[in-house]
């Protein structure tokens, strides 16, 4: 009966606070913004550098959000190497014999590949960018790492630390050069703003791909540790 | 009213389910699913009520995109964690030991104990 | 009004859907609904007239977040399984 009155109380407090949100969604709804941010965007996209209003918002206006969510992806990456241990990287059990998966990831990994470098091209003036294209890559991570292809480089080591930190050193790079140069903190130089949005959206591309394909490989190896696998197997 | 903000109205509900499940349901891996149903909540009622007369706003959009890659992060994240907590406990909530059964406590118990 | 109707309906399938992940019984099932909704907030994404959020929202929240939670579920919920107390196995007609 307890359990019965703690669910009608939480029902209750849940429905208060989803009514509440909901009056205050339609209160803002009624006012009038005080700024008018698309017509600013449009009226500033010229010196951005690029084409595409979202990717000058996230790679030039509001570059100290990206700088800041790289270097948290950065963190949790680390937090999530530092959980696993890596000895099962090759699991055998993870290398798959089924002939129909193995056909498909011939064709299958490639394709992603280019789609990844297309959507990062395309990120200047189409949708795409940097965000799109690292979770495609890490997809295919993923699938090759289902698959059971040997992925050397995500052992700790050189390579995993050079992908890893990568996109936040380059990025914090650029902010450190702007602002040693006299300009502000993030401003890029008029004359290279497009060559360096591209090589920042570059290793961001790497670092994004490379973070979320060792959180998901940490992942397994506690797993692959029960006994219980060992004995199905 | 404009169908962004029948979105805005839709991400509060989804607040409002999420925060439910979130508070009452036991098993982590079930209450991470419904934290990240209130951040999609989030996510929609940020761009929903930002483009509320109709035209497109890339600033709350280009916030999202970072915010979508973030929790992703923290998914991946606390997915590892969770998995590191049950290997270590047993157990797939944060319940007390003595309220669950004790022999998956037990057993984990001995594999810790085991050399590595 | 046929674009209400399709928002109208899209958001009935988002919430709905929300609704069936936090309640199945089955872990599996949970997951599953969570991909599902993954997939039609990609089209909420496109109705809201943000296509970059849409192609982020289909490869990550479709595609990563299904697998790593696939995976997941498939480690947690096998060995409850095996314990004795698993109902998750039970749920899964319901």
């Amino acid at each position: 009966m307890s359990r019965f009155l703690g669910i009608t109380v939480l029902a209750a407090v849940c429905l208060v606070f989803a009514g509440a949100l909901m009056i205050t969604v339609w209160q803002i709804a009624g006012t009038q913004a005080p700024v008018d941010l698309p017509g600013l965007l449009a009226d500033n996209l010229e010196a951005s550098g690029v084409e595409h209003p979202i990717t000058a918002v996230l790679l030039n206006f509001r570059s100290y959000d990206t700088l800041l969510e790289i270097g948290v992806l950065v963190i949790a990456g680390i937090a999530g190497i530092s959980m696993a241990n890596t000895a099962s990287l090759e699991d055998p059990e993870l290398r798959t014999s089924d002939s129909l998966l193995y056909a498909l990831q011939r064709w299958f990994v490639p394709l992603m590949l280019v789609l990844a470098g297309y959507l990062l091209w395309a990120g200047s003036d189409r949708p795409g960018g940097a965000f799109q294209a690292g979770a495609v890559l890490a997809a295919s991570g993923v699938m090759m790492r289902l698959g059971g292809i040997p992925m050397e480089f995500l052992r700790p080591g050189v390579l995993l630390r050079l992908g890893l930190a990568l996109g936040f050193s380059v990025f914090l790079l650029v902010a450190v050069v702007s602002a040693m140069a006299g300009d502000a903190f993030l401003a890029y130089p008029d004359a290279f703003t497009k060559p360096l949005i591209l090589i920042i959206e570059t290793v961001l591309t790497f670092s994004i791909a490379m973070v979320l394909l060792a959180l998901f490989v940490s992942a397994p190896v506690n797993g692959a540790e029960e006994p219980e696998e060992g004995e199905s197997g | 009213m404009t169908p962004s903000l029948l979105y805005a109205f839709a991400g509060v509900a989804l607040c409002g389910i999420g925060l439910f499940g979130f508070l009452r349901l036991q098993h982590l891996l079930r209450k991470l699913m419904a934290f990240n149903l209130i951040g999609s909540g989030v996510f929609l009622v940020m761009v929903g009520l930002a483009q509320r007369n109709g035209q497109p706003d890339p600033v709350p959009q280009a916030l999202v995109l970072t915010g979508i890659v973030v929790a992703i992060a923290a998914t991946a994240l606390a997915v590892v964690l969770i998995r590191r907590y049950y290997h270590l406990s047993g157990q797939t909530t944060l319940a007390e030991p003595a309220a669950k059964s004790a022999r998956p406590k037990a057993r984990s118990v001995n594999r810790e104990g085991a050399p590595e | 009004m046929t674009e209400w109707l399709l928002d109208g309906l899209l958001v009935l399938a988002l919430l709905t859907t929300a609704v069936a992940v936090l309640a199945s019984r089955n872990l599996f099932r949970a997951v599953v609904m969570f991909i599902a909704f993954g997939l039609l907030m990609a089209l909420a994404w496109v109705r809201l007239q943000a296509p970059d959020i849409a192609l982020a929202e289909a490869a990550i929240g479709a595609g990563l977040t299904g697998v790593l939670l696939l995976d997941a579920a498939r480690h947690l919920g096998y060995n409850r399984g095996r314990a004795g107390d698993g109902d998750d196995q039970g749920g899964a007609s319901g």
